[in-house]
């Protein structure tokens, strides 16, 4: 037998034939839709009068434009109404099931796949969105694709894709105090840069990631698109396995021991050859924070904010200057104190219910700084009930944090939740762009840890002073 | 969709060789609210106005000859970042036809060719030869897919790479979703086979 990667298996396995061209036509097991990159994929079917292929295998939520008020309904945002009214027209008419606003499934995408068993080990899962890779920590391949695949998934559940080159990414050592699956991937985004994975397929893989809870390895193959690339997993184990038992939409009773025969043979082979190898040292790592307008701007809490005018490289340092300018930090000045408006606790990143109590952990007894504004979001509509079964939403609102409902929210800012010009926000989402959080905002990516830190200090704070 | 058929053409190249170009900035979040908003006046919102609304003056795409535009020479990782296909169609909007950098982001990259949009790589020196050139008045860049070839205002011809199927479908305008029915018998039989071998994946009962 060949020796395969993790990868290579899925993918082989998924492959209906070569295309003349040299792509694979691979089948497509699960195909997720949010709001706001579907109506146009649905125009173009109709205009073609194509039917969806298999509604039984789509899911649909509303998770990018919805208000996350706590008391909210479609009349919430006026400027989602349009979007949120097409996913839920088209949705009925093909008879695709369909989670939006007000369904107790609700939820960011890529948070009620794994929540629901939609996503399961070895499947390939497709979403018009960019952190589809989330899949990856339950070992899918979760491939985040643009409107025009989106409408070629419906029409005909597969995928016409060139094969990725493989990326293995070793995370050794133990991670210390304070240091959670974010740090890691921050940290790896730092020591490689955000073009390492272009056209790979990344497989996480070490002693580090095998230790990570299995929401862990959730946050770490959600950044994996940050790395340039659209794939990044993690071999599923028994740890994934428990996860997933009992789930919505899990196999159960004599399917389940088929499907778990079936998954314990996703490994990368002793002997399986990658087209690249990285490995990374997390044992000396302080918790991480981006201090620019890349992800690979990052910097442990306790370092200080490069230094342009050092940087030999011309184009990096005039990279590095306009990123100083932008994020109005001062080069040199350590990172901690640095104060802040806003925290943002929510997205497919770091909105599970381990988050949520990470978070929590560390607000306890605490209060949200004086003029600091700080939001909770949780990822999904059964994280918040879970959340507030468990009490947590009442630490968070006696903390002085706002307690919001599901949605992408602050991450994205394309409902009303919008970081105030010039503001600067510490955030667990996944992006640092400039405007991405709103006209001027400045965002810095951190843990939930990390973020409440900075919401009860007023400033950016190492948080394994708080712990 | 079907995307018009990619002919060769001359034309005005707009520099920006910025690196990590990301989506959000080639399309900002607020275009992405309506199905209907207009994106030609959306690409590189945040950089080609200021906060009233004005054009920022200094701003590539507001200078007289790059208004006009058909070529975007970009920098490395472009379009990195969301998978918003609008990125795309905002440059195709704006009269974007050809975009020329060192190098890619994987959706971003799919998303071009879909809508007819040359995403062609080329060597960092031969960017920055095409980017002095590109101020000049009437500098008119020429694009030649059959033969790979950007040809300068100077004369000088740059090599640039695409792959020979995307190159292929771009000239045809295929409709990718017609070539992939083609095979929905390959894709018939695959879902007969799974179905027994994996039958938790497509048989969801009630459970949806
Ligand atoms: S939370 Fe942010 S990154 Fe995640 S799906 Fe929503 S908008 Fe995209």
């Amino acid at each position: 037998m060949v020796s395969r990667s993790l990868f290579d298996k899925i993918w082989d396995f998924h492959r209906i034939r070569a295309m003349d061209d040299g792509r694979d036509l691979v089948f497509v097991d699960r195909h997720v839709l949010q709001e706001t990159t579907s109506a146009v994929a649905f125009d173009g079917l109709a205009e073609m009068m194509r039917p969806v292929r298999f509604p039984g295998l789509t899911f649909a939520t509303q998770d990018h434009i919805v208000s996350t008020e706590l008391r909210r309904d479609v009349a919430s945002n006026p400027g989602g109404r349009e979007l949120i009214g097409l996913m839920r027209a088209n949705a009925e008419r093909h008879g695709i099931p369909m989670y939006g606003l007000g369904d107790p499934r609700q939820g960011i995408v890529h948070v009620i796949g794994p929540e629901l068993g939609i996503v399961l080990p070895g499947t390939i899962v497709a979403c018009g969105d960019s952190h589809t890779s989330t899949a990856g920590g339950l070992g899918a391949l979760g491939i985040g694709v643009g409107t025009s695949e989106v409408e070629h998934v419906l029409a005909t559940q597969t995928l016409v894709l060139p094969k990725p080159k493989t990326l293995r990414m070793r995370f050794d050592g133990k991670a210390g105090l304070g240091i959670t699956a974010k740090d890691m991937v921050l940290h790896a985004l730092g020591q490689f840069g955000i073009a390492i994975g272009v056209g790979h397929a990344i497989e996480y893989a070490g002693e580090a990631i095998r230790a990570l809870p299995v929401e862990g390895r959730l946050t770490v193959c959600n950044m994996s698109i940050e790395f340039g690339g659209r794939l990044g997993l993690i071999a599923p184990d028994e740890a994934a396995f428990a996860y997933i038992k009992g789930r919505a939409f899990a196999p159960s009773g004599e399917m389940w021991a088929r499907a778990v025969a079936h998954w314990q043979t996703l490994f990368t082979d002793e002997a399986a050859i990658f087209d690249r190898e990285l490995s990374l040292d997390i044992s000396k790592a302080a918790p991480q924070i981006t201090w620019g307008t890349t992800q690979e701007d990052v910097i442990g809490v306790d370092q200080a904010i490069p230094d342009p005018d050092t940087i030999a490289d011309m184009d990096r340092r005039q990279r590095i200057a306009a990123a100083v300018e932008y994020m109005g930090v001062t080069p040199g000045k350590p990172i901690a104190g640095l104060p802040v408006d806003v925290v943002f606790i929510g997205s497919c990143t770091n909105a599970r219910l381990s988050d949520l109590e990470a978070a929590a952990a560390i607000a306890r007894g605490r209060h949200v700084a004086p003029g600091v504004r700080a939001l909770v979001v949780p990822g999904s509509s059964a994280v918040k009930r879970e959340a507030e079964a468990r009490g947590l939403d009442k630490v968070f609102t006696d903390a002085g944090f706002e307690w919001r409902s599901a949605g992408c929210s602050m991450c994205v800012s394309i409902n009303e939740d919008i970081v105030p010009p010039g503001a600067r926000c510490v955030a667990t989402s996944n992006r640092n762009f400039e405007n991405r959080q709103g006209p001027k905002a400045r965002t810095h990516l951190a843990s939930p840890a990390m973020a409440v830190a900075a919401a009860v200090s007023g400033a950016i704070t190492d948080v394994r002073r708080l712990a | 969709m079907k995307p018009r058929p990619f002919t060769n053409f001359s034309g005005i190249a707009a520099p920006l060789p910025l690196k990590n170009i990301n989506t959000d900035a080639i399309i900002p979040a607020p275009y992405l609210r309506s199905p209907s908003a207009d994106l030609a006046a959306g690409l590189f919102a945040r950089w080609r106005y200021d906060d009233q609304g004005q054009e920022v003056p200094d701003f590539v795409l507001n200078r007289a000859p790059f208004r006009a535009a058909e070529i975007l020479l970009g920098g490395e990782n472009f379009g990195c970042g969301s998978s918003r296909e609008a990125a795309a169609w905002a440059l195709a909007r704006f009269g974007i036809r050809c975009v020329f950098a060192p190098s890619y982001a994987d959706i971003f990259y799919e998303n071009a060719f879909r809508n007819g949009i040359l995403a062609a790589k080329l060597s960092l020196e031969a960017l920055d030869h095409a980017v002095s050139l590109a101020g000049a008045e009437r500098a008119m860049f020429a694009v030649d897919l059959e033969r790979r070839v950007l040809a300068c205002p100077d004369g000088r011809e740059l090599g640039f790479e695409v792959p020979a199927f995307r190159a292929e479908a771009l000239t045809r305008g295929d409709d990718d979703i017609a070539t992939t029915l083609r095979f929905s018998e390959d894709i018939a039989a695959f879902v007969a086979r799974d179905g027994r071998e994996r039958s938790w994946i497509h048989d969801l009962g009630d459970r949806a």
